[in-house]
């Protein structure tokens, strides 16, 4: 090469920079690694990060009303919705014009959804109206303004129109307020009043319980995780078996179970009963509430706090303890200053993968959380599958997903995302 | 430490047997006195008892049968804790979410000592083995001998009387492990320590020890200090385990003053010392270290029984030569002679007659 003095770069044998001979050796092998691991990056491309990108535009987006009512938009932007008076002729002429084109094309009702979220009411309006004005010669028939008030009176109604100027722009904070139980309107960002909000609650109970049930993981996951390490290779096998028995029985089955050992004219309550402890009118309340869904849900997610627990301890030698003892230790502050701060790593990544599970948990807090102990998860199919209002649903699900986000940052800062040990 | 205390046992094995299945017994009938001071060491192949030995003394293996006394009195249910017993481990087992100082400072921490004595003593702990500057880090941090260093540290910075080692040396590189051989011996005689070293090394027995208990197949095959053991060993498995060593088997044709007159199967006659041999008739191995061996004549005594050898190998290793010969059938026999400028270098092939002292040559069992 001639661009290489004898000060430059380190040269190979043949005279080029050692540096891109180096990368020229070692290309082949990157494009073999990387070969091997496409289908699985394809498939996480496909299945993972398309939809989660998807969710999260869908969360802000809104340009359906511009699409829609493309010429009235573009009217209302001069009318200040401030102003006490309604838009000028103007806008209803264009709002005529757009409202036959929307319904010649079917697509007036996906407006009238949209707004619908937003200002409930203004769907029949918008549906009443859009089949009539497919009638209608839009261009000499004048003036609109009446003639639309005429057909329904909700266009004389100025909250309508300040919910469209509002909800005009093609990306929305709308639905994330929604989520937090706030509003936007002509007036800027609100509170909801007491009796709308729903989403905040829904989220606090999701993270407590959520919380509770990581917890109580943690209390029995414990133990049962030190017997597995400790025992003879043969009980510990047996032990292995009945932890991961419920991952090989139908969650559905499992959660069922419950339902029926819980039910007040269940086994728990009956043998309870049998025994003299509860009365029979007096049978104890288990299903159907916040401590029916704990019960469930921490069995369900035992296991997933036990294995990496077990695969910590495993690795932490028995000569420790030993150790301390002979230092004069008794057996439990060998425990709790040499055993207990080895595990932790353990406890810390079966907490992320137990909080993180619980808190999207869907099936079990629906079959046996009743009304009280049903999470955020829930609302979230509700309106993905009921309500059909998917923006909502995708902001909710993009709240939940950042403050997963949020924690682990969190319990990096804390612990340090290096000490989790899964196997 | 020199007082009239010095003698009585501050250690005692009586009758100790422990059987883990109830079936067969790991330790045999283990008795064993050890006066204040001593170093002695637990010398064995895997598997022969000499572990679950020091486990015992330790408190994490209770004996199944059997009294251990520690200064006199009975320790078998005093809970490992309260022994007051410092313990080397093999892997070190310094605890590794604790700095070098922290590892050093529990022993005093679970003992309740005021925190500007516990740090004295910790700097001087640390001083002692010459790792005063390593205690703010971590034991991931430090070199494998680094870490030994720590491990004894820890196990002496609350002053025990007792030290227990389990194969402390074992992960370490040879020269390393001949430094800290020194190290721990000359550290415990300045300390005046007691301490009991488990190893399967016998060079590292040897050089350390005041006395080696030899454990074969759970019982001490042999007590003795270093060189007793080395030149006048009891059995056949002590002659085989410590050392390089030849054997010659035979038969036993008569014994006269403390000389036995022993028949080798390939018909040939030499004189031995009767070690636990007691009558004609039976069989024997006789047992003789290799630079004992002498082939050069004028240096044999008169009418002393000489073997004729072949050689088969000649190996130059510096300080000395390694010589292997066919004796008596025996292709395996070898000879060590001093790398000296006078001294004879064999060739394979060659014809020679070998011969030792009757003392040198002892008849063991079978």
């Amino acid at each position: 090469m001639s661009d290489t003095t004898q000060n430059g770069p380190v040269l190979a044998a043949d005279g080029t920079p050692l540096k891109r001979s180096l990368a020229k050796a070692l290309r082949m092998q990157k494009i073999r690694a990387l070969m091997l691991i496409a289908p699985l990056l394809l498939f996480i491309l496909v299945t993972f990060i398309l939809p989660v990108g998807d969710m999260l535009f869908r969360s802000v987006d809104n340009r359906i009303v511009q699409e829609v009512l493309p010429t009235t938009v573009s009217a209302l932007e001069t009318w200040d919705p401030a102003s006490s008076e309604l838009p000028g002729e103007a806008v209803f002429a264009a709002l005529a014009v757009d409202m036959k084109a929307a319904a010649e094309a079917k697509v007036h009702t996906k407006v009238a959804k949209r707004l619908n979220y937003e200002n409930p009411g203004l769907s029949s309006v918008f549906r009443k109206s859009g089949r009539k004005i497919k009638k209608w010669d839009v261009e000499n028939e004048g003036p609109y303004k009446e003639r639309l008030i005429e057909l329904n009176d909700g266009w004389a109604d100025i909250e309508l129109w300040r919910t469209l100027k509002t909800y005009s722009g093609k990306r929305t904070m709308g639905y994330f307020l929604n989520a937090v139980d706030m509003k936007l309107g002509a007036e800027g960002v609100t509170v909801r009043p007491e009796d709308e909000r729903i989403y905040n609650t829904m989220l606090i109970r999701t993270m407590r319980m959520s919380l509770i049930i990581t917890f109580s993981c943690i209390m029995l996951g414990y133990p049962v995780a030190w017997l597995l390490a400790n025992l003879s290779t043969r009980s510990a096998n047996m032990l292995m078996i009945l932890v991961l028995l419920p991952f090989w029985t139908s969650l559905l089955v499992r959660t069922s179970s419950w339902k029926i050992l819980l039910q007040q004219q269940g086994v728990i309550n009956d043998v309870l009963v049998w025994i003299g402890i509860v009365g029979d009118d007096n049978r104890l309340v288990l299903i159907n509430n916040e401590l029916g869904t704990i019960i469930a849900m921490t069995h369900i997610l035992l296991p997933f706090m036990i294995l990496p627990m077990y695969s910590v301890m495993q690795t932490i030698q028995p000569t420790y303890l030993r150790a301390a003892k002979s230092l004069g230790a008794t057996n439990w502050t060998a425990f709790w200053r040499v055993y207990f701060p080895q595990s932790v790593p353990g406890i810390g990544a079966g907490s992320i993968l137990v909080f993180i599970l619980a808190v999207g948990y869907y099936i079990t807090p629906a079959l046996v959380g009743g009304t009280k102990g049903t999470f955020i998860s829930n609302l979230i199919a509700y309106h993905i599958s009921t309500s059909g209002n998917w923006g909502l649903g995708a902001a909710l699900g993009a709240i939940l997903l950042a403050v997963v986000l949020v924690l682990y940052w969190v319990y990096d800062k804390i612990v340090g995302i290096d000490n989790v040990k899964l196997g | 430490m020199a007082d009239a205390s010095n003698n009585d046992a501050f250690v005692e094995f009586e009758r100790v047997q422990k059987s883990y299945d109830g079936e067969n017994l790991v330790v045999k009938d283990l008795n064993l006195i050890m006066p204040k001071g001593e170093f002695l060491t637990m010398l064995g192949p895997s598997g022969s008892g000499k572990t679950t030995c020091l486990m015992m003394l330790a408190g994490f293996e209770t004996a199944t049968h059997g009294d251990i006394r520690l200064g006199g009195t009975s320790i078998n249910n005093i809970p490992p804790h309260k022994r007051g017993i410092g313990m080397v481990f093999q892997n070190y087992a310094l605890f590794p979410h604790m700095t070098i100082a922290e590892n050093l400072s529990f022993p005093l921490e679970v003992r309740k000592m005021g925190k500007s004595e516990r740090e004295a003593k910790v700097k001087r702990a640390l001083d002692m083995v010459e790792m005063g500057a390593f205690g703010g880090r971590r034991p991931s941090q430090l070199s494998g001998g680094q870490q030994q260093r720590i491990a004894l540290a820890r196990a002496l910075v609350f002053e025990p009387e007792l030290v227990l080692m389990d194969e402390p040396l074992g992960a370490l590189d040879k020269q390393l492990r001949e430094k800290m051989q020194f190290e721990i011996t000359h550290l415990a005689h300045r300390l005046g320590i007691t301490v009991v070293y488990v190893t399967h090394d016998q060079t590292e027995a040897l050089t350390m020890s005041d006395r080696v208990a030899v454990f074969e197949d759970g019982r001490i095959q042999q007590l003795a200090p270093p060189d007793k053991l080395y030149e006048e060993p009891q059995n056949s498995f002590v002659a085989q385990f410590i050392g390089e060593n030849n054997t010659l088997e035979g038969v036993v044709k008569e014994i006269n003053n403390g000389v036995a007159l022993v028949q080798l199967d390939d018909g040939e006659l030499i004189d031995c010392k009767p070690v636990n041999v007691s009558k004609p008739g039976e069989r024997t191995r006789v047992s003789i270290r290799p630079e004992r061996v002498e082939y050069n004549k004028d240096r044999l005594s008169e009418g002393a029984h000489t073997l004729k050898a072949e050689v088969l190998e000649f190996i130059y290793m510096g300080d000395i030569f390694r010589t292997r010969l066919r004796v008596a059938g025996n292709d395996e026999f070898v000879i060590k002679t001093r790398n000296a400028p006078d001294q004879v270098r064999l060739k394979p092939g060659q014809q020679i007659e070998i011969g030792w002292l009757p003392e040198d040559c002892r008849a063991l069992d079978a």
